[in-house]
């Protein structure tokens, strides 16, 4: 029976400091993405101090711009997804303080259209996942007063499907990733009331296939990273029992490189920090031991959101 | 990855044309979080970018750069923002972009960036670029039927330029290849309830049961035809409970393969809005005459068994059943 292999993983997600390949210079326009992963993976699996903290915000710092938004490394323009990516970064080392809570949350504000969409940068492209990058970020930041919230909800809500699944933009295909950002938004903005959540439900459980992994669409192959977008959607919604919890985690561990670490997509194939991050996230939401637990909304560790919102200003300590 | 590597590549400080400019390499600290090490042409070329970049350079040679890089990394998203800034101050023919893009995508039909580019282009060009955006769509739709971004585009082309009048085929045309394709029956809806030339929903309902009567027929084991079905009744479950065509055709997949997941399912669903199975309907169901509600809860019961991966799902169904239990 397979096991987590957990150091090796731990392993694999520092030896990507030292890459030094063609998949890690054609990646560098998303660093941030890639450090949000690999170090969120980390703080799951209890390795988070392995990491260089001062180093790594020291880097993030120099990718804000003026404006506020951070891009995706060095000289690359800001973004929503980046600056979400970076804020989480921020969380979980705790160093939140270390930027100007207001200026991203304007840069964040003047991404609002006024259909209440959010488009990802001044370029224009609207995307229900930019519509959760900016209240995701903005509810880390506690200041999800700054956007017209009721609007955002409203845009999702109208990105809903025939099938109670969501698509990128009103009547997209449903897909278990867009379908994740709707539901994870609409759960942080108070809003779930525009989900169906039976209807939905059943749609996600839909996407177990015979090998116990999940697709995203329907007729569509089992992949890794729909263990978090279908799981976490299902969490929210209260309705993760609907799918085969052991066929599931076999399939992820399935999906191990037991030799090298790291998580690929499907058995056998390549892997890549990306996927090993989803899989790590997965088998969180299944209760995996020795995986902390994850936030299936704001995709940080529990402690670590619980450290935001009810952290030392609300009084609360370790003792209560 | 795509990659312009060879022997024919000349590199940039040897072409006089690039002789004033001075490279920026990349700045990765003292000691870098992500090092990484570059071939020479990808960084002798992201080093001349990046000093164009700094200059704010918008001339014809930056535009040659632009595709220089693009060729190297499509995903970097920077470089084509720097790209679209040079198009528009060098009041660049937009159809020949278009050219650009065709080129670019070929081997990059999941690139969010080339994806959105080329919207931007075509917003510009607006109405006349319509059926170039249809067939563009199209072409990448026959190599991938299913690809996100596509299926995306040619819904704000719609929307945004119009073209609907070929849609409806269209979907059919897809659909007729394979009819397990699930974004095409999304693309259905989506025509059926939003193109100005067709009558909408209600006026579409029965000439689109009789569609996806007919691709059940064909495959029953597909989900898509069944939710296409429900959500042609969405908000009126009593007319699919009383549409004939719907339940004839539930029963008569149930008839033929009593493990037939989707079409026992939507049993479930027809008898908790309303249809009452005739003695005969029972007959072919193999199940004794009953009540509906215990001809649901069998059906569930047996669901649990034939699907057993989602058995939590259909118990949970069948808890939603009013009691069979008579009331003494």
């Amino acid at each position: 029976m397979a096991t987590l292999h957990l150091q090796k993983h731990v392993d694999y997600i520092k030896s990507l400091d030292k890459k030094s390949d063609f998949d890690s210079l054609v990646t560098e326009h998303l660093r941030m993405s890639g450090a949000y992963w690999g170090l969120t993976a980390m703080d799951l699996m209890g390795h988070l101090a392995d990491m260089d903290a001062n180093e790594i915000v020291a880097w993030l710092l120099k990718c804000q711009h003026d404006c506020g938004g951070f891009g995706g490394n060095h000289g690359h323009d800001p973004h929503v997804i980046y600056t979400l990516n970076a804020v989480q970064i921020l969380a979980l080392f705790d160093k939140l303080n270390a930027v100007d809570a207001d200026k991203i949350a304007a840069y964040i504000a003047g991404l609002q259209n006024e259909d209440g969409s959010f488009s990802g940068d001044e370029w224009g492209e609207i995307d229900t996942r930019f519509s959760y990058c900016a209240i995701c970020c903005l509810s880390l930041l506690k200041r999800l007063d700054k956007i017209d919230l009721k609007k955002a909800t409203d845009f999702v809500a109208r990105c809903k499907n025939f099938d109670g699944g969501f698509g990128c933009t009103p009547g997209g295909e449903s897909h278990a990733g867009q379908i994740f950002c709707c539901v994870a938004a609409l759960a942080i903005a108070g809003a779930l009331h525009h989900v169906d959540k039976d209807l939905l439900g059943w749609w996600l459980c839909e996407r177990q296939v015979k090998s116990g992994g999940l697709n995203g669409r329907p007729e569509k192959l089992p992949d890794v990273c729909y263990s978090w977008w279908v799981l976490s959607s299902l969490v929210i919604m209260n309705r993760v029992h609907w799918i085969d919890k052991k066929k599931l985690e076999e399939f992820i561990l399935d999906c191990q490189d037991s030799e090298n670490g790291g998580i690929s997509d499907r058995p056998d194939d390549a892997v890549d920090v990306f996927h090993t991050f989803f899989g790590v996230a997965g088998l969180s939401l299944l209760e995996y031991p020795g995986v902390k637990a994850i936030d299936p909304a704001y995709a940080l560790p529990v402690d670590i959101v619980d450290r935001i919102f009810y952290g030392q200003e609300n009084g609360f300590t370790d003792k209560l | 990855m795509d990659r312009e590597e060879g022997e024919d590549w000349e590199p940039l400080r040897a072409r006089p044309a690039w002789a004033d400019v001075v490279p920026i390499p990349q700045d990765d600290g003292p000691r870098p979080v992500v090092p990484i090490a570059y071939t020479d042409q990808f960084r002798e070329v992201m080093d001349y970018f990046r000093a164009i970049l700094a200059k704010d350079e918008r001339s014809s040679r930056a535009l040659e750069l632009t595709a220089e890089v693009i060729a190297l990394n499509s995903a970097n998203y920077t470089v084509w923002h720097f790209r679209r800034l040079v198009l528009e101050a060098l009041r660049s023919n937009l159809e020949e972009e278009l050219d650009f893009i065709e080129s670019v995508a070929e081997n990059n039909f999941k690139n969010y960036q080339i994806w959105h580019h080329r919207r931007w282009v075509a917003q510009k060009l607006g109405v006349g670029a319509v059926s170039g955006e249809l067939e563009f769509t199209e072409i990448v739709l026959l190599d991938d039927a299913k690809n996100y971004h596509a299926w995306s585009h040619r819904q704000w082309v719609l929307q945004e330029l119009g073209g609907w009048e070929g849609e409806l085929d269209f979907c059919s045309r897809l659909l007729e290849k394979d009819v397990y394709n699930n974004s095409a029956w999304n693309q259905r809806y989506f025509v059926v309830t939003k193109s100005p030339l067709i009558g909408g929903l209600q006026a579409m309902r029965e000439h689109e049961v009789h569609y996806c009567v007919d691709a059940i027929k064909a495959a029953p084991m597909n989900e898509s035809p069944w939710r296409y079905l429900r959500g042609l009744f969405k908000g009126d479950q009593d007319a699919l409970a009383h549409n004939p065509l719907v339940v004839a055709a539930c029963i008569e997949e149930i008839r033929k393969d009593a493990s037939c997941v989707q079409a026992l399912s939507l049993l479930v669903d027809l008898l908790g809005a309303g249809f009452r199975p005739t003695p005969s309907d029972t007959e072919l169901l193999h199940q004794p005459v009953s009540s509906p509600a215990a001809l649901a809860s069998n059906v569930c019961t047996h669901l649990e068994n034939v699907d057993a991966m989602r058995a939590r799902y259909w118990a949970w169904r069948r808890s939603l059943l009013p009691s069979t239990t008579p009331v003494s």
